[in-house]
């Protein structure tokens, strides 16, 4: 037996298939052939007895179809046919088929990026066992956090709970025997590992019964990712010492793989106990009631309890505490949120953000659908003839439709394979990205199964969307008519609304939606660029120096501080040195409640209202490039031995005093009971990282009457930044060894603030993008479709003398009509957008002239480039050989 | 075949079975076996007689095996299960019964009313 042979046999044990259509087509042919030697027998030819015996044999073909289908298990006969067949097609138009597949592409590929992100940020971001039970305790209203007491009541008088684990976002300088190096952590409560119910991958994890009051558990749990890269996979990490904030630390274990919290955009580096809290923060603030240090709270409920009857249990709890601690009382009530991506604050505007790009990512997919579906209508009455011809042949309408959904269905599956193929390179870039390179926030996204339905989902939904769109041509052919006459289309070309023209009405229409959409982005980021700032960052390196990170007290950190300063200003080439708790526009503020001087009962509900707050040295205002209006500086005076005062901006002095002039001299109470005296006024600002805020309260504070030990040093130079940073890092250490730094340029740190109003413009100007080319391949299809079944009319126009621009009338007519409507509606549901649109870009609203000018001209650019080439072919239209073809 | 099926449904899958009830054959024998038994009074479209043939395998009426014709060219040869034989019985008793009630009912003349 030969190989080849031995491979046919093998082949057809597995391909029943294939032996049964060879049996078939033996057997027909055998009897051709017992009936030609018949023929023969009766003195014809022999070519001739054949030739008889397949005329009296009759349709063979149809016979043998329907012998397959007699035969049964022919379905995947028929596929495999229908796509051999149909790949046979496709190649013989590559232009049409490329083209078809690349637009999918795109559009499958960003709804598949989109819902990947949604997937992986929303739908499931918990990678722990029974997720589904895994809730995160938030606020309703305003972000807030809770105090440790407070979580401890939580925890020991709640009802409805099987368990509640605290944690908190920290940093500390960490000490391996090298370097110091700052690394992020999270302080958790003992139940937090078993709360979560994953097992470690190295040693152990730290449990409740490690806790025996404060400072009592000095023990580290490394993530999986740290202890690969800084630890270089070394199993004998486990029970060695390392030093937090020069504080000893043993390393318990290490987290399985891919496991980095319950903060699902938030890769920690380690987890310690939140009872050595002290050690780590430098202020021991666990006893206090007042200092809000949690930051949220994982909980696991009881069987057969909701999140609205665990939220009143816990609600229940909240106000017997109020009750009894008056002073220290929780204003926001508790809701139960799915956890991951920072409860209410973070999550709402991410949901919505992502909410927003699916919707409108599924319209790229609808317009694509629809611009696909117009392509097929053409390509379909095109190759009337063909479908005519095989329906006079015996084919039957519903195997040709099957064909033609064939080639519809895979062309969407390439779109799709090649869509998802692009968005999962995207997405791994993404996962690598760390958008604030400070702080650790990632966006990781592991693509499951979910993903990959979802996109042959939707391959095959608009496959069949617009593989529908020429069902109608076909069940309508009439064979006969189609091969007397020339084609379906050319009968009727011009005479009547086809479904075409609709189909490319919406596909405009929704194309114009996303390019208003990307001109709104555009526009709030350079309102966002242009927003008043309220201080200068041009020329000032910023430099974050963690003085609890070095050991410092409050008594020798302002000292200390002063010392850095004065090393600063010995720097040449700088002109003004200040330091703050945090400066203006990074990511990370404070703030602090304000309460008018008459308020004796200093519950959070009786405050005025929060306030921006900073803690800055004298000279703080030149440094940041900041006006006072009225009133004087700090001095170093302002310390704690002379009257509390402070320096508030105009916003401030006109929500608590009416107006600015009278607030001079003017006193207001702090949380802790202090009156202070106002006695500057500064202009407003921008002070979060959000560049489209509203005008927020702020208010100063001399730092030596509020200290604050992680402390950022402003430095305004007319140096080189480079230069003047290492020279920074230079004096600083010279002041220090042991004090972690971390510098960057003012500009740098505002990434942060203009990172919303650039993912919106990114990602809608992907989008618009996407919209704008599918809107020139929908007009040029339908144009240059338009000029070829029309050459010969346009040629014997010209040939009577028509003008040129009667001729584009004729030829393009259609497609600007179209092209206007369109846009028109597109426009008008762009407005209705709006709603939309706020979720992604702040004060977002079409109805702004530049907005409306550049979408009409926009448009009309594409128009004019998409008709472009046929409106060339058209008039170049030479009558005479044209009409010479026929 | 759809006109000839709808003329008298059944009957062709009743004409092969009694065709090969007479001994194995191949299609074409089966064609020549039922226009010499009609007396070549029954025109059928050859290619027709296939998708037939095999519906009745598929009914485990016939049972085919690949074999040699009188004049050496290979062939598929069908005969009679033991379903197939039952089947050609009942069908037989049915159309006889139609045929003959048939024939009465157009025998009949006004007298006998």
């Amino acid at each position: 037996m030969s190989l080849s042979a031995y491979f046919r046999s093998l082949a057809s044990r597995f391909f029943r298939r294939e032996s049964v259509s060879c049996d078939v087509e033996e057997e027909l042919r055998a009897h051709i052939a017992l009936r030609a030697d018949d023929l023969e027998r009766t003195g014809l030819s022999r070519a001739e007895a054949e030739r008889r015996a397949r005329i009296e044999f009759g349709a063979r073909d149809r016979y043998r179809e329907e012998s397959f289908a007699t035969l049964g298990g022919n379905a995947f006969d028929n596929v495999v046919r229908d796509v051999l067949f149909s790949l046979r097609v496709l190649r013989k138009s590559p232009g049409f088929t490329l083209i078809a597949v690349a637009t999918l592409a795109l559009a499958i590929g960003a709804n598949s990026l989109v819902f990947a992100l949604l997937n992986a940020l929303i739908l499931r971001p918990l990678q722990i066992p029974d997720a589904q039970n895994f809730w995160d305790l938030d606020h309703i209203g305003a972000l807030s956090y809770l105090s440790y007491p407070e979580y401890l009541d939580l925890r020991d008088r709640n009802h409805t709970l099987a368990g509640i684990a605290a944690y908190t976002i920290s940093n500390a300088a960490i000490d391996t025997g090298a370097d110091p190096a700052p690394a992020w952590l999270i302080e958790a409560s003992g139940n937090y590992f078993d709360l979560a119910g994953i097992q470690p991958f190295l040693g152990r994890f730290f449990h409740p019964s490690d806790e025996r009051g404060p400072n009592s558990a000095p023990y580290v749990v490394l993530t999986y990712n740290y202890w690969h890269t800084h630890f270089r996979d070394d199993r004998g990490v486990v029970g060695r010492t390392i030093r937090l904030n020069k504080h000893p630390f043993t390393i318990l274990g290490v987290a399985p793989p891919g496991f980095i919290g319950t903060l699902a955009i938030f890769s920690t580096d380690m987890w310690v106990p939140i009872v050595n809290q002290q050690q780590i923060d430098g202020l021991a603030i666990l006893a206090d009631r007042g200092s809000h240090s949690v930051m949220g709270a994982g909980v696991r409920l009881k069987p057969g309890v909701t999140t609205v009857q665990a939220a009143a249990d816990l609600n229940a709890v909240r106000l017997d505490q109020n009750r009894a601690w008056p002073k220290f009382e929780q204003k926001e009530p508790y809701c139960l949120v799915r956890p991951g991506i920072g409860g209410n604050f973070l999550g709402t505007a991410i949901t919505a953000f992502l909410g927003a790009l699916m919707l409108l990512a599924s319209l790229i997919l609808l317009a694509a659908c629809a611009n696909l579906g117009s392509l097929f209508a053409a390509r379909a009455s095109d190759r009337s003839r063909e479908v005519a011809l095989r329906l006079a042949l015996g084919a039957r309408r519903a195997r040709i439709l099957r064909q033609l959904f064939t080639e519809a269905i895979l062309i969407s599956l390439a779109g799709g394979a090649a869509g998802l193929a692009g968005s999962l390179a995207l997405l791994h870039a993404l996962t690598l990205w760390r958008p604030f390179p400070q702080f650790p926030m990632n966006i990781p996204v592991s693509p499951d199964a979910r993903v990959y339905l979802v996109a042959l989902f939707l391959a095959l939904a608009s496959g069949f969307l617009f593989g529908a769109v020429p069902v109608r041509l076909v069940l309508r052919t009439d064979p006969y008519q189609v091969i007397k006459s020339t084609s379906i289309s050319s009968a009727r070309a011009g005479r009547r609304i086809t479904l075409r023209d609709v189909l490319v009405a919406v596909q405009i229409a929704i194309c114009a939606v996303l390019v208003t959409s990307s001109f709104v982005a555009l526009r709030g980021l350079a309102r966002s660029l242009n927003a008043r700032l309220g201080v200068d960052p041009q020329h000032v390196m910023l430099a974050e120096v963690n003085l609890s990170m070095a050991g410092y007290s409050d008594e020798s950190g302002a000292a200390f501080e002063r010392r850095m300063l004065d090393a600063m200003k010995t720097i040449p080439g700088v002109t003004q040195a200040a330091l703050a708790n945090n400066p203006p526009l990074k990511m990370g503020w404070d703030v602090t409640s304000v309460f008018s001087d008459q308020t004796a009962d200093l519950r959070p509900s009786n405050e005025a209202f929060t306030s921006i707050s900073y803690n800055i040295s004298p000279e703080y205002f030149q440094t940041a490039g900041t006006t006072l209006f009225a009133g004087r500086a700090f001095t170093w005076n302002d310390d704690k031995s002379s009257p509390p005062v402070a320096i508030v901006n105009a916003e401030f002095a006109r929500r608590l005093f009416g107006s600015s002039q009278n607030a001079l001299g003017r006193h207001f109470k702090m949380r802790s009971g202090t009156s202070l005296e106002v006695v500057g006024i500064a202009e407003d600002g921008k002070y979060t990282a959000n560049l489209a805020e509203s005008p927020q309260p702020a208010v100063f504070r001399p730092l030596l009457q509020a200290h604050y030990l992680d402390i950022w040093l402003m430095v305004r130079s007319t140096g080189d930044p480079q230069i003047l940073a290492s020279t920074m890092r230079n004096r600083l250490r010279n002041l220090d060894r042991s004090l972690p730094i971390f510098s960057q340029t003012w500009n740098e740190s505002m990434n942060g603030a203009l990172f919303a109003p650039r993912m919106a413009t990114a990602s809608l100007g992907i989008l618009g993008l996407m919209g704008a080319i599918l809107s020139i391949t929908g007009i040029f299809g339908l144009a240059a479709y338009s000029v070829s079944k029309r050459l010969k009319e346009l040629g014997i126009r010209i040939a009577l003398g028509a003008r040129r621009s009667e001729v584009l009338g004729a030829a393009l007519g259609r497609a600007v009509r179209l092209l206007a409507i369109g846009s028109a509606a597109g426009l008008v549901l762009g407005f209705l957008a709006s709603r939309v649109l706020a979720f992604i870009v702040y004060q977002a609203t079409p109805r702004d002239p530049l907005v409306l000018a550049g979408v009409v001209v926009a448009m009309a650019l594409l128009g004019l480039l998409a008709t472009w080439i046929p409106a060339q072919r058209a008039l170049a239209v030479n009558p005479l050989v044209l009409l010479r073809e026929d | 075949m759809p006109d000839q099926a709808q003329l008298l449904p059944g009957t062709l899958d009743l004409l092969i079975l009694k065709a090969v009830s007479l001994g194995p054959l191949h299609g074409y024998g089966v064609l020549l076996r039922i226009a010499q038994i009609s007396g070549s009074a029954l025109l059928i479209e050859q290619g027709a007689l296939y998708p037939a043939l095999f519906r009745l395998v598929r009914q485990g009426l016939l049972k085919a095996s690949w074999g040699t014709s009188e004049n050496n060219r290979r062939a598929k040869f069908y005969e009679l299960t033991a379903a197939g034989r039952k089947r050609l019985r009942q069908e037989t008793e049915g159309w006889e019964r139609l045929a003959g009630a048939m024939a009465s009912a157009l025998a009949a003349r006004p007298e006998e009313v």
